[in-house]
């Protein structure tokens, strides 16, 4: 079928801000949908309120929206813009449920708006757990036996049926909140009530629970003439009972014999043609070890986490395709724009073996329970790609960034057995080196699967790696083992310690005997059609594929997987730079291993190497293409902690030196730089005792922000308020010694500015300023932004930009940098300098439509600032007020403390715009997930440091028409100030505690600022987690909540009695 | 122990030997199935052939009792990139190792098999042989040069003599140039009569049968080479109805007035796409042939192209215009592969029912 000709505009909904369980996927799949749509002549109006998304960029649609994806929102969007069509499937969960809400309202009938691809009522019966049990049950396609209930005598019942364990999914909750699985009465009774609690409708779905069974998935697609095929099927290493987005994954399945393998791939085409699905779908089955028995566990009508691992892992673009067939297209007509020869409906042929791991945020939340169960915990995911599997899963192993090059855990030794087994039976983020440690203390095969159920392939695969460390361990730097090792994946570190040796020797070793890999395409076909897909992989055989071309090249590092601190926004400035390497007429090459990513989608760059972001496996990249040089700014933290080990190597980084970027990095050298330039810095020494950290504390004042020197990103930082508190982290924070030195700044009280840059050399661009909503303490990431500054001089304006033009210059930066000042008593200080690409880039990017990343790569490539169009100093200022606020997902991490810190912790960020502050912070709270109540009763229980500052906002809030409860100290306070209060009882008191006035949800909003200390047992951390486990904001910052404030007094009228009559005559006496 | 497989080309690959320890030399092809390679290397079709499977792991499910189409594997080698040692699945029963060691057929693993993938797509499928990696390369390439390979592979692999598979229903007769038991399987699941005769046997024998269709099986090597069957073939044309797969399909066409060709480097594997030219749908199909029927030639015949191949239009399908008889390339039957064309046995049935009625009208 030739594609639609009466539909001329096309509006697609985006998947909003990243959070655990939607991540850089759907940046992919919206970005490839767009710009297939155009590429059909399309009109394309995009809405999403993430604004460092590439999706967003106004070249990807002919009009971009950042705006809230609510019904208020989008539906002006529609009604303005008439579109005569709507694509919803690409934008994750966010955009089908957008799309649902849409269509409930009447607004895409009134509007005449057409819903394409996949419609609404197949979604709803995919998506509706009831409905779909139905439809399978009518196809007799089995599911597990599940029955609603609504008390734990039901549940009982329903056991007694089924036996355990059960599963238990509470309706309607924030990704299965108080779910989880049940395998004796106690956890039933446990889990059933708290669930029960969760539910608004107080009611679980129970389901009898098929784990330890094959998870196995299949990414289909069909078109409206119903020609549908598999692209790929993957196989969880993780049984059933394990999140697929948190299960280690491989493709193509392993353990399936072609008879299982068909049965399968019969039964996802008959679904998704029953469903009469138009587009990508993925279907999740669970498969018996022991038998051809076989359930479905759930069908998503769109594209997906697992799609987009799909494309990457085949070459086959689904979501590109996807779009097409939204608009009419079939699979027989449509190119397989992989080999360009031959056609779309036809089924991947791989010749390689892909491994999956996720990435979790257990680095950054100690506190948080770290093992797995059906609830997703994962940020991001790495894939790597080999010709063994033993080659493919080492690859992953050493792509995660988590100093782990190998099957093994740091600290071994001082485990027991009993606890390894523990890790191994209860699944956890770590399992995979547990069960490495296992083996390699004799566990067997056998046992280790009795205690996971892993599939016996995969263990006896992993116990050859272990088993052959011994084989080398014996034998150093003999060529054919160290070749054999190579192909089974070993990274050079490993090998080095194995060899007691360095990873350079083996590096140099391995030159020496050419013992180096070669690189192959990614061709979806098996080679069995020419293709020129620059698509590559790496790999230790005989015939190398990648042909290196005349034209000189410049390799861009990417930023491996997505994880708090590090996100999408990387993934950005990554493909910006790449496409700015092309406009300047280099052959741009990139090196990821995130198979969420933009990036790594092979038409972006010339070329694509999908390898691990190790100097090992860059160098080997380097030496084959000898380029200019490597690009190191725009790929994060990731990229720049490589540039030494380059440099090391005789590698050239394009941009700021590696001297210069250590100069901003090092805190001696860069205070050094500080007080040559004359800029100030916050007080701070660097002590390596704690009776020296007490003195220097004493020296500089309390408070202090503390923090470890060796760990990055803020982790383990503290702001301590009086000497014990400093004792306290001293002892059990850290471990201080010369070796490990601890930081100890004054923690200065005030405004935090965050400020981009651009420098050639010569020129300094500051494109904005932006000013933080919560002052600083609250990291950089995890605060309100607000552009332009709205509290700022003139005067302190042009000092921040003096500031950093001179750091710029001082630090021969060349390139981006990025700098977090904070104002404290009107002296402008210097908190960080980050010679990098930031969070903020796209954000500011967009709002001034300054192509950042643009002009920093090229400036790096040579061309001047002044050449590009530009002269130094501050871009003038735009109209309207922009706003960046953050978004968190601590629903999905139990006993994750919440309260803002010095630490980041929010999973991504939305943008709001409009022309007042209000305005933009109603729309960016909005899309950050908050709910705005004109009136309710607010709950304070705040430390006595911000006691008379929450009086302030308290009597705001009774100004419009707000209630006040409040715990007992708080309230005395309050109603010492007179403001009418209701004390509620703190924890532990009999009667209705304010626990219970959160899960009652008698309170709309709660504040709650931190009391000292931080271990979890504290009342202040079950307030916390109990309004998240109920949907209800908390705010630890009462700088966000005036912000809060502010937003509601903008939409309501405050109610001011007039004053009383005694104030009136005396102004008439005098 | 090492071995080393050398191509026609003077390629030379060393490996790891598997399987039986023996010399062999044949043709190498390769199929790029991610599964089934129990099914494709007790495929009779691959007799007289080197395979090369595109999936580097192979044998991680093992071996298990239901999934051969053959009782005595006809192909000459495997080659792969990895042999699983160690195989993990509910019905295994023994490794493929110690499969092709009790069936003499040797393997060799650890080679570069995309390579030698690439250089078939490149230069066709060509001559190969494995041996010892002691043997000198360049001797053993004289004698691959001199060896030229045989061309009766049907008559190795047919059955000698008829045999029945009884069933209640329709009565057919399956002509066996190198049957998949999954032909028989079918037909049998649909209650048909089977009588498997050898592919020489002549169409007087096989009138004596009085079947209410024949089904012309897969088979070996180039339809050519078997000349008799195509004249048994031909003069039951028009009295019996009848249905080929794969070689059955090329000898049809050739009695028909058509012609066949060899094919660079031919079809093999589950992943390939084909248009049904009445409903426009497109099925995935499994395949393996290394000829195929030339569409030009059937300019004069009688012959209308059903199904065709996307990526390269070679034929894939073929009706009679005035005769119940209808053939296609690929292999409804899979067992490996998709199995999407299985209806086509159905309308196979539907086939004899037809002619069966009108029988008893003019009757
Ligand atoms: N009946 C069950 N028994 C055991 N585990 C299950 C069952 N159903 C689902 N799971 C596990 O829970 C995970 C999430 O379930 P799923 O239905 O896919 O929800 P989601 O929409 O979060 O992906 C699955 O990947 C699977 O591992
Ligand atoms: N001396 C200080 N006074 C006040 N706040 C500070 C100070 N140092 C750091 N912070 C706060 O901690 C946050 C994180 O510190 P930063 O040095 O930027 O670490 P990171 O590398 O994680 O960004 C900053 O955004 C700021 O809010
Ligand atoms: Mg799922
Ligand atoms: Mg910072």
């Amino acid at each position: 079928m030739p594609k639609r000709t009466d539909i001329k505009s096309i509006l697609v909904i985006g998947s909003g801000p990243i959070i655990i369980g939607q991540a850089a996927e759907f940046d992919y799949a919206g970005t490839q949908a767009c710009i297939a749509l155009k590429e059909e002549g399309y009109r394309v109006i995009l809405v999403n309120s993430n604004p460092a998304t590439i999706m967003t960029d106004a070249e990807m649609a002919d009009k971009v929206y950042i705006e809230p994806l609510t019904l208020e929102f989008v539906s002006r969007i529609i009604r303005k813009e008439r579109p005569d069509a709507l694509l919803p499937t690409l934008g994750g969960q966010t955009g089908l449920n957008m799309a649902v809400e849409l269509s409930n309202s009447g607004v895409l009938e009134e509007c005449g708006v057409e819903i394409l691809g996949t419609k609404l009522s197949a979604i709803e019966k995919a998506e509706d757990r009831d409905l779909f049990r139905n439809l399978m049950n009518e196809l007799n396609e089995p599911v597990p036996e599940s029955e609603i209930i609504r008390n734990v005598e039901e549940a009982f019942h329903f056991v007694d049926g089924v036996g355990f364990p059960v599963i238990v999914r509470p309706a309607y909750t924030l990704g299965g909140t108080g779910g989880g699985i049940c395998h004796n009465e106690e956890e039933l009774i446990e889990i059933v009530t708290s669930g029960l609690k969760y539910s608004p409708v107080t009611q679980c779905l129970l389901e009898k629970s098929i784990a330890g069974f094959k998870e196995i998935e299949y990414e289909v697609m069909r078109d409206a003439a119903d020609n549908a095929i598999v692209v790929c099927n993957m196989e969880n290493i993780d049984p059933v009972g394990i999140h697929t987005g948190d299960s280690i994954v491989v493709a193509p399945s392993q353990t399936l014999s072609d008879r299982e393998y068909q049965m399968l791939r019969n039964t996802s085409l008959k679904i998704i043609r029953e469903l009469g699905i138009e587009g990508g779908c993925n279907v999740q089955l669970a498969l018996d070890p022991d038998s051809f028995q076989y359930y479905i566990i759930e069908v998503n009508p769109r594209v997906s986490r697992s799609s987009a691992l799909a494309s990457k892992a085949t070459g086959y673009p689904i979501a590109k395709l996807a779009a097409k067939i939204a608009v009419g297209l079939t699979l027989d007509e449509m190119m397989n724009p992989v080999t360009g020869k031959t056609y779309a409906a036809f089924e991947p042929a791989l010749d390689y073996v892909v491994t999956k791991i996720p990435r979790w945020p257990f680095d950054k939340f100690e506190a948080a329970k770290r093992n797995l169960g059906t609830q997703m915990k994962a940020t991001g995911e790495v894939m790597a790609i080999g010709r063994t599997f033993e080659e493919s899963l080492l690859k992953a192993i050493r792509s995660l960034e988590s100093n782990t090059y190998h099957m093994e855990l740091s600290d071994a030794e001082q485990m027991t057995d009993q606890w390894i087994e523990k890790r191994i039976r209860k699944a956890g983020d770590e399992r995979l080196f547990y069960v490495g440690e296992a083996l390699r203390r004799g566990v067997t095969i056998e046992t280790i699967h009795d205690w996971s159920k892993i599939d016996l392939f995969f263990l006896y695969k992993m116990n050859r790696i272990i088993e052959f460390e011994n084989e080398l361990r014996d034998d150093s730097f003999n060529v054919d083992l160290g070749q054999k090792a190579k192909r089974m994946g070993f990274s050079d570190i490993t090998l080095a310690r194995l060899w007691g040796s360095t990873e350079f020797e083996v590096y140099q070793w391995r030159k020496e005997n050419r013992l180096i890999p070669v690189y192959k395409m990614v061709d979806t076909c098996a080679a069995e059609f020419e293709s020129e897909t620059p698509y590559f992989y790496g790999t230790y055989e005989d015939e190398n594929e990648s042909k290196v071309t005349e034209r000189e090249s410049v390799i861009v590092l990417g930023s491996g997987p997505i994880r708090i601190g590090q996100g999408v926004e990387f993934d950005y400035a990554t493909v910006h730079s790449v496409w700015a390497i092309k406009e300047a007429g280099y052959e741009a090459i990139i090196v990821n291993n995130n198979p969420e990513t933009v990036s790594t989608d092979f038409s972006i760059s010339d070329k694509l190497y999908f390898e691990p972001l190790t100097v090992e496996d860059v160098m080997h990249i380097i030496d084959l293409e000898k380029p200019k040089g490597v690009v190191v700014q725009f790929g994060g933290q990731t990229a720049i902690n490589l540039a030494e080990e380059l440099v090391k190597r005789g590698v050239s980084i394009l941009g700021t030196s590696l001297e210069d970027l250590d100069r901003a990095e090092n805190r001696d050298k860069f205070e050094h730089t500080l007080n040559e330039l004359g800029i100030p810095q916050p007080k701070g020494k660097t002590a390596v005792s704690v009776e020296g950290a007490l003195e220097i504390a004493e020296s500089i004042g309390y408070p202090v922000l503390v923090r470890p020197s060796y760990v990055l990103g803020g982790r383990a930082m503290e702001i301590v308020y009086r000497k014990e508190e400093l004792l306290h982290y001293m002892e059990n924070a850290v471990k201080v010694n010369p070796q490990h030195p601890v930081l100890i700044d004054r923690y200065l009280i005030g405004k935090e500015i965050e400020v981009d840059a651009i420098s050639d050399g010569v020129d300094v661009v500051v494109p904005g300023i932006m000013e933080h909503i919560e002052r600083a303490g609250v990291h950089s990431g995890d605060s309100i932004a607000v552009y332009p500054p709205q509290q700022l001089t003139e005067e302190q304006k042009e000092t921040l930009v003096d500031y950093t033009t001179r750091l710029a210059k001082g630090l021969n930066i060349i390139g981006l940098l990025n700098i977090q000042y904070v104002i404290s008593k009107g002296e402008i200080y210097v908190l960080e300098v980050n010679p990098r690409s930031s969070r903020t880039v796209p954000f500011i990017s967009k709002i001034t439509n300054v192509p950042m990343a643009n002009m920093a790569t090229k400036s790096i490539l040579g061309i001047s600032l002044k050449e590009q169009g530009y002269e130094s100093g501050l871009i003038p200022e735009k109209q309207g007020v922009y706003v960046k606020v953050p978004v968190f997902s601590f629903a999905k991490l139990r006993r994750v403390d919440i309260t803002l810190g010095p630490e980041m912790k929010s999973t991504g960020e939305v943008m709001g715009k409009d022309l007042t502050l209000e305005k933009a912070l109603y729309k960016g709270m909005v899309a950050a997930g908050m709910e705005m109540k004109e009136h309710g009763s607010v709950l304070m229980t705040v430390a006595d440091k911000d006691k008379d500052e929450a009086v302030l906002l308290a009597k705001r809030f009774v100004n419009i028409g707000y209630q006040i409860l409040a715990t007992k100290g708080t309230a005395e306070q309050l109603m010492r100030e007179g403001i009418a209060v209701r004390e509620v009882d703190k924890i532990g008191s009999e009667g209705p505690t304010l626990l219970d006035i959160i899960q009652s949800g008698e309170t709309q909003l709660v504040i709650n600022t931190l009391t000292k200390g931080k271990q979890p047992a504290r009342d202040g951390f079950r307030i916390r987690r109990e309004s998240v486990e109920n949907g209800v904001p908390c705010l630890t910052s009462l700088d966000t909540a005036e912000a809060l404030l502010r937003v509601i007094e903008s939409m309501t009228f405050s109610a001011e009695a007039l004053p009383a009559q005694p104030a009136k005559r005396k102004a008439v006496r005098q | 122990m090492k071995r080393q497989l050398i191509l026609d080309d003077g390629t030379v690959f060393i490996g790891e030997g598997f399987g039986a320890n023996e010399e062999t030399v044949g043709e190498v092809v390769f199929n790029t199935s991610m599964t089934g390679y129990q099914e494709i290397l007790s495929d009779p079709s691959y007799c007289g052939q080197l395979v090369t499977l595109t999936y580097p792991l192979v044998g991680n499910y093992g071996i298990n009792r239901d999934d051969f189409e053959s009782i005595t594997p006809a192909i000459k080698a495997f080659i792969v990139r990895e042999v699983a040692d160690f195989a993990s699945n509910w019905r295994n029963e023994s490794t493929l190792d110690e499969l092709l060691k009790v069936k003499g057929i040797p393997g060799i693993s650890g080679i570069d098999t995309r390579k030698l993938t690439r250089i078939i797509r490149q230069h066709g499928a060509m001559k190969g042989i494995i041996c010892s990696a002691e043997m000198d390369s360049a001797a053993m390439l004289e004698t691959l040069h001199e060896t030229s390979l045989r061309r009766d592979q049907v008559d190795q692999v047919s059955t000698k003599t008829a045999y029945a598979s009884p069933g209640r229903g329709f009565r057919v007769v399956l002509m066996d140039f190198g049957m998949k038991h999954g032909i028989l399987r079918e037909l049998n699941k649909r209650n048909c009569d089977v009588i498997v005769v050898p592919y020489d046997t002549s169409a007087e024998e096989i009138r004596r049968l009085q079947p209410d269709g024949i089904m012309l099986s897969n088979g070996p090597g180039d339809p050519k080479d078997v000349p008799q069957a195509i004249e048994t073939i031909r003069t039951l044309i028009g009295e019996i109805p009848l249905f080929g797969i794969c070689l059955g399909h090329q000898l049809f066409a050739l009695a028909c007035g058509g012609d066949s060709f060899k094919m660079k480097f031919g079809h093999r594997g589950g992943n390939h796409p084909v248009k049904d030219m009445q409903t426009g749908k497109v099925a995935l199909t499994s395949q393996n042939h290394g000829y195929a029927v030339d569409e030009s030639s059937l300019a004069g015949t009688r012959l209308k192209v059903t199904h065709i191949a996307i990526n390269d239009d070679t034929v894939e399908g073929l009706k009679h215009l005035d005769y119940p008889a209808f053939t296609v390339q690929y292999h409804p039957e899979a067992s490996p592969g998709p199995e999407d064309s299985n209806y086509l046995f159905d309308d196979f049935l539907k086939l004899m029912e037809d002619e069966k009625r009108k029988e008893l009208q003019h009757a």
